[in-house]
């Protein structure tokens, strides 16, 4: 018996040592997780502070300035989370493809054969690149509501510019009719408007992930072997075409994975719009957090909403890297 | 007691667990005695004689309430009640650790243990009073929501709000009052909303909002201490809520919070019976029996609260009565000169009474 | 002869970097067009017609920047609310951890001497400005701020977070399930949501996970926030020089007889580690960067400090946009030196 436990001696130590070393973690976490847990009952228990998620159903006893939709005073949280989210994702996505636009420009002018262009771009992307977004944030709302005229601005025949941001017509549902903007003792009302707070976060935002973007773009470009440009013009393929078929398939292997991340990084920075007062999901959710004292809800609610914009965005990045994937015969 | 709980020896895994990690947590919290202080839930009173200190809650800066210096010397009316609770308590007025909170901090903040007492220019309310693990002592203060706006624009009334861009901050009594408000009147408007004070003013002050509102003592503090040239704006004389502010302690500790409202109530009992920094002691020799019996010559009320005999005393002769500390602060001793209004005594028809102590 | 190269090469660098084809030319003349008529208004309004005198008065008249902002509010803005007689010791501060930052670019190869004088390093910081001793006045942490602040919260959440991440980072590429899922489940979660969520917990939930009788200073429980936000995205650079490094090292490791943790410690962690150095000075870059966001729950780094001296000041409050340059100034010369200092590790290796 001796012996035969010496022969599979080792195979089976290393074997329950792994599954021990395993069993002690889950252990352990358990442990503190049970501990963190219970304290934080206990203490809110004892501080009198009611948990769960009933408050989602109760009426907001604040409104939201801006918003795909109006959301007023006196609707249920879970609406005024929803408008915080479409607010986050409005401002996100168009920020999103701005920057893409932005970042292209940039990522080809870095490979421009003009020096001075090529200056340009590159002291654009160190600029933005090394200052902190908020600091970019705060910069472009001070801006934006000092240089903005008080007095209305009107162009374009129905559009107007002013400190409380861009009016501009809309038309009402399907109908041919519009809502125009139209002039109130001190402000505009009507119509559809971009606040300061909206276009801050949206140029901060798009300034800012274009700087990285560029970087990638550069990168991906200067991927593509130059020999295969210069074979597309002995084929006798216009600038356009060697773009088109040559140059841009390849590149985006490489630059849509760390797009990828740019593009979540854009997403996560939105939350700074709290800074600057536009009504974002966090700052819905802080609002929320400060009115009902439920804290941990309310973070809760923040970091599962991030969670699923972050796997949604790498689905969809992940279906077109697949796409643009050397299919290999 | 509690230490044995860990030597004791469990069959049960999760037991002897729990106790192993509650020394884990205990040693870590040595480890970080450097930076983190100590704070007995149950027993305030006994943490803050322990720690020789009052912990205390006020906002960043709001002249009048509580507002520093450039010397670093804290000045207000909530910074007072903070001065005449270490002085009834500790036996000194300087014996106070003033912790800046903002509005979003500060519920937590007392909460967490990381105040004593929170005085902090807060509105007292049923769901902050009942749901938030604080208790609201005694009002110090009576105050309303109102409007400031540019006179630029030509408003001179709240009704003339319609469709306006109102600034306001997150998460505070105003942000909700404004939206009631509104709806009430059925008239339309558009909150900017900020999560800091600091931004909320910068915005209505490069002209973002049409109007900015918050409680009229603090308009009237910011029209004073925050424009280069207060003619240029104007405060609505019409207040559309009643904001009272106390102090406020935890949940758990009624000695402490028994101490909070009555060293209040001692203040304003000071102001009905004329009791003064200058002649205190002259009125505690030859005082009539309420003020024989507030300052200790008589029954030892301070007894009762856990104090000593000079607890009121020590307060009064800290900070004065609760009208030296209005007129030095908010009236005229002060460059808001707010008159008392609704701050009056109740016998001079104002709203600010104390029970008797006696 | 030599006369007639010169021209040649320099008309020839033209001709080439300006004017090589039609395109080419066109962007030069535009270029040269927008200069004339935006660099004089550029240079006025920064320099020519600045005021750098600290006068309210002088900088409301004047058409150009008002510097006067900066040499008013300069010591604020830098070292926040610690107390004006004490702000020698935040100055001490920021001049040894600068200093110990240049050492360390420089000395990186012996690291683990460095994470040694890093500790003792930040050990001696934290105790200088909190003071309390040997007739140093006791500054609360509640008092700090400005450059300091931001310093100590970036160092500070670097340092706690390496050890975590190298862990998390063997964890993710551990041949054990458990570990291997519960790291990478780590890893991405935290990737996934945005640092203010992360700030919230340490401001808001942090101190209801202890029991009641202990209270946690703000600073730390923001420092141990980033430090746990920072730690995922370390692990991840990490992983990546993990998997770079060949398996027959390690082969060969083990059968000179090295236990697990030995060939851990002394042959894949130094590489990896130098691998992925100038991946982690970015992470570094961004943590610095990201730093600023702690004024959300209400911490006077640098902004805030800023904010912190404007705000209240009606006489000075027009001017935030030179303050912001500032601040701005101050972080883009930390980033891009440290950025610089990657690419040329990048371009030696």
């Amino acid at each position: 018996m001796h012996i035969k436990k010496m022969r599979l001696g080792w195979l089976r130590q290393a074997y329950i040592k792994d599954w021990l070393i395993q069993a002690g973690v889950i252990v352990g976490l358990l442990l503190v997780l049970t501990y963190l847990v219970s304290m934080l009952s206990s203490n809110l228990q004892a501080k009198n502070i009611v948990s769960g998620f009933d408050f989602l159903t109760k009426p907001a006893s604040f409104g939201i300035g801006e918003g795909v939709y109006d959301f007023e005073a006196g609707s249920p949280y879970w609406q005024a989370f929803a408008a915080g989210l479409a607010n986050t994702l409005r401002v996100a996505l168009l920020a999103i493809v701005l920057s893409a636009v932005l970042g292209l420009a940039l990522g080809f002018g870095r490979l421009s054969k003009n020096i001075l262009l090529r200056g340009l771009c590159i002291s654009y992307v160190e600029i933005f690149r090394n200052i902190p977004l908020l600091l970019q944030f705060l910069a472009w709302y001070f801006l934006l509501t000092t240089l903005l005229p008080a007095e209305a601005w009107q162009f374009l025949g129905h559009c107007y510019l002013s400190k409380s941001g861009l009016s501009f017509p809309i038309p009402i549902g399907l109908s041919l009719t519009w809502d125009f903007p139209s002039r109130n003792p001190f402000n505009i009302a009507g119509g559809a408007r971009l606040t300061p707070e909206f276009l801050t976060v949206l140029f901060g935002l798009t300034l800012y992930t274009a700087a990285y973007l560029a970087e990638n773009i550069r990168a991906g470009l200067e991927s593509v072997p130059h020999g295969q440009v210069e074979a597309g013009a002995a084929l006798g393929l216009t600038h356009q075409q060697i773009l088109r078929h040559i140059l841009f398939p390849q590149a985006l292997r490489v630059i849509i994975p760390p797009a990828t991340n740019q593009f979540s990084g854009l997403i996560k920075s939105s939350s700074l719009a709290i800074t600057v007062g536009y009504p974002d999901l966090v700052s819905i959710a802080n609002t929320s957090l400060i009115l009902t004292g439920h804290a941990a809800e309310c973070i809760f609610l923040i970091i599962i909403t991030y969670l699923l914009l972050s796997l949604l965005l790498s689905v969809i990045m992940n279906w077109l890297n697949r796409k643009f994937q050397i299919v290999e015969r | 007691m509690r230490r044995n709980d860990c030597f004791f020896v469990s069959t049960n895994i999760f037991s002897t667990g729990f106790c192993s990690l509650r020394k884990i947590v205990r040693w870590m919290l040595v480890a970080s005695m450097l930076t983190s202080m100590p704070v007995l839930a149950g027993k305030t009173l006994d943490g803050i004689k322990a720690r020789g200190v009052i912990s205390c809650g006020v906002s960043t800066g709001l002249a009048g309430f509580s507002a520093m210096d450039s010397k670093g010397e804290w000045h207000g009316l909530d910074v007072d009640i903070c001065k005449a609770l270490a002085a009834a308590t500790l036996g000194d007025a300087r014996k106070v650790k003033w912790v800046p909170l903002g509005s979003q901090q500060r519920f937590p903040a007392l909460q967490s243990g990381e105040i004593d007492v929170l005085s902090h220019n807060t509105t007292w309310t049923l769901s902050r009073d009942a749901s938030f693990g604080i208790h609201f002592t005694s009002i110090v203060y009576h105050d309303g929501q109102g409007f400031m706006v540019a006179k630029k624009t030509g408003i001179s009334a709240v009704h003339q709000l319609s469709h306006a861009d109102i600034c306001v901050q997150s998460g505070t009594t105003s942000e909700k009052t404004l939206n009631d408000y509104f709806r009430a009147q059925k008239m339309k408007f558009r909150p900017v909303v900020f999560e800091n004070f600091e931004a909320s003013l910068k915005a209505f002050f490069s002209g973002r909002c049409q109007a900015y509102t918050t409680d009229a003592s603090s308009l009237a503090a910011i029209l004073q201490r925050e424009t280069r040239n207060p003619g240029d704006y104007l405060v609505l004389a019409e207040v559309i809520s009643k904001e009272p502010m106390s102090p406020a302690v935890r949940r758990g500790d009624d000695e402490w919070f028994a101490i909070v409202k009555w060293v209040v109530n001692a203040l304003i009992v000071a102001e009905e019976e004329q009791l003064t920094q200058a002649n205190l002691d002259t009125q505690k020799e030859h005082g009539n029996a309420v003020v024989q019996g507030l300052l200790g010559n008589a029954d030892d009320i301070g007894k009762l609260l856990g104090l000593d005999r000079a607890w009121a005393y020590r307060a009064i002769q800290a900070v004065g009565n609760y009208g030296d500390i209005f007129e030095r602060n908010l009236g005229s001793g002060s460059p808001l000169k707010l008159s008392r209004g609704a701050n009056r005594l109740w016998t001079h028809g104002g709203l600010i009474y104390a029970p008797p102590i006696r | 002869m030599n006369n007639a190269v010169i021209p040649s090469a320099f008309t020839n660098w033209l001709r080439v970097n300006l004017f090589a084809d039609k395109a080419s030319i066109l962007i030069t003349l535009l270029f040269c067009v927008a200069s004339a008529y935006c660099l004089p208004a550029v240079l006025d309004w920064l320099l020519f017609k600045a005021v750098f005198r600290a006068d309210a008065e002088a900088c409301r008249v004047a058409q150009g920047a008002c510097w006067g902002v900066v040499t008013e509010k300069y010591r604020v803005i830098l070292f926040g609310r610690y107390p004006y007689q004490e702000q020698w010791r935040p100055m001490l501060v920021v001049g040894i951890l600068l200093l110990s930052i240049i050492v360390s670019c420089r000395r990186f190869a012996d690291y683990s001497r460095l994470a040694l004088a890093w500790l003792l390093v930040m050990l001696f910081c934290f105790v200088l400005l909190r003071g309390g001793f040997a007739g140093l006045a006791l500054v609360e942490s509640s008092r700090w701020g400005g450059l300091p602040l931001t310093l100590l919260l970036t160092i500070g959440s670097i340092a706690g977070a390496f050890p975590l991440a190298i862990l998390l980072a063997f964890g993710r590429s551990s041949q054990l399930p458990v570990i291997r899922a519960l790291s990478t489940l780590y890893i991405e979660l935290i990737r996934s949501i945005p640092l203010v969520s992360m700030l919230f917990l340490a401001a808001f939930i942090f101190p209801l996970l202890l029991p009641s009788r202990y209270s946690m200073d703000v600073f730390i429980r923001v420092l141990l926030g980033i430090t746990f936000f920072l730690a995922a995205y370390l692990a991840e650079v990490l992983r990546g020089g993990l998997q770079s490094i060949p398996a027959g090292q390690l082969e060969a490791a083990a059968s000179l007889g090295l236990r697990p943790w030995q060939v851990r410690w002394h042959i894949i962690l130094p590489q990896a580690l130098r691998a992925t150095l100038p991946s982690l000075i970015n992470s570094f870059i961004s943590i610095f960067k990201e730093t600023s966001l702690v004024t959300v729950v209400g911490l006077y780094e640098l902004t805030g400090a800023l904010t912190l001296s404007l705000s209240g000041d009606p006489n000075w409050r027009p001017f935030y946009l030179e303050g912001y340059l500032f601040i701005a100034a101050i972080y883009w010369c930390g980033c891009f030196a440290l950025s610089r200092h990657s690419q040329q590790w990048l371009n030696k290796t």
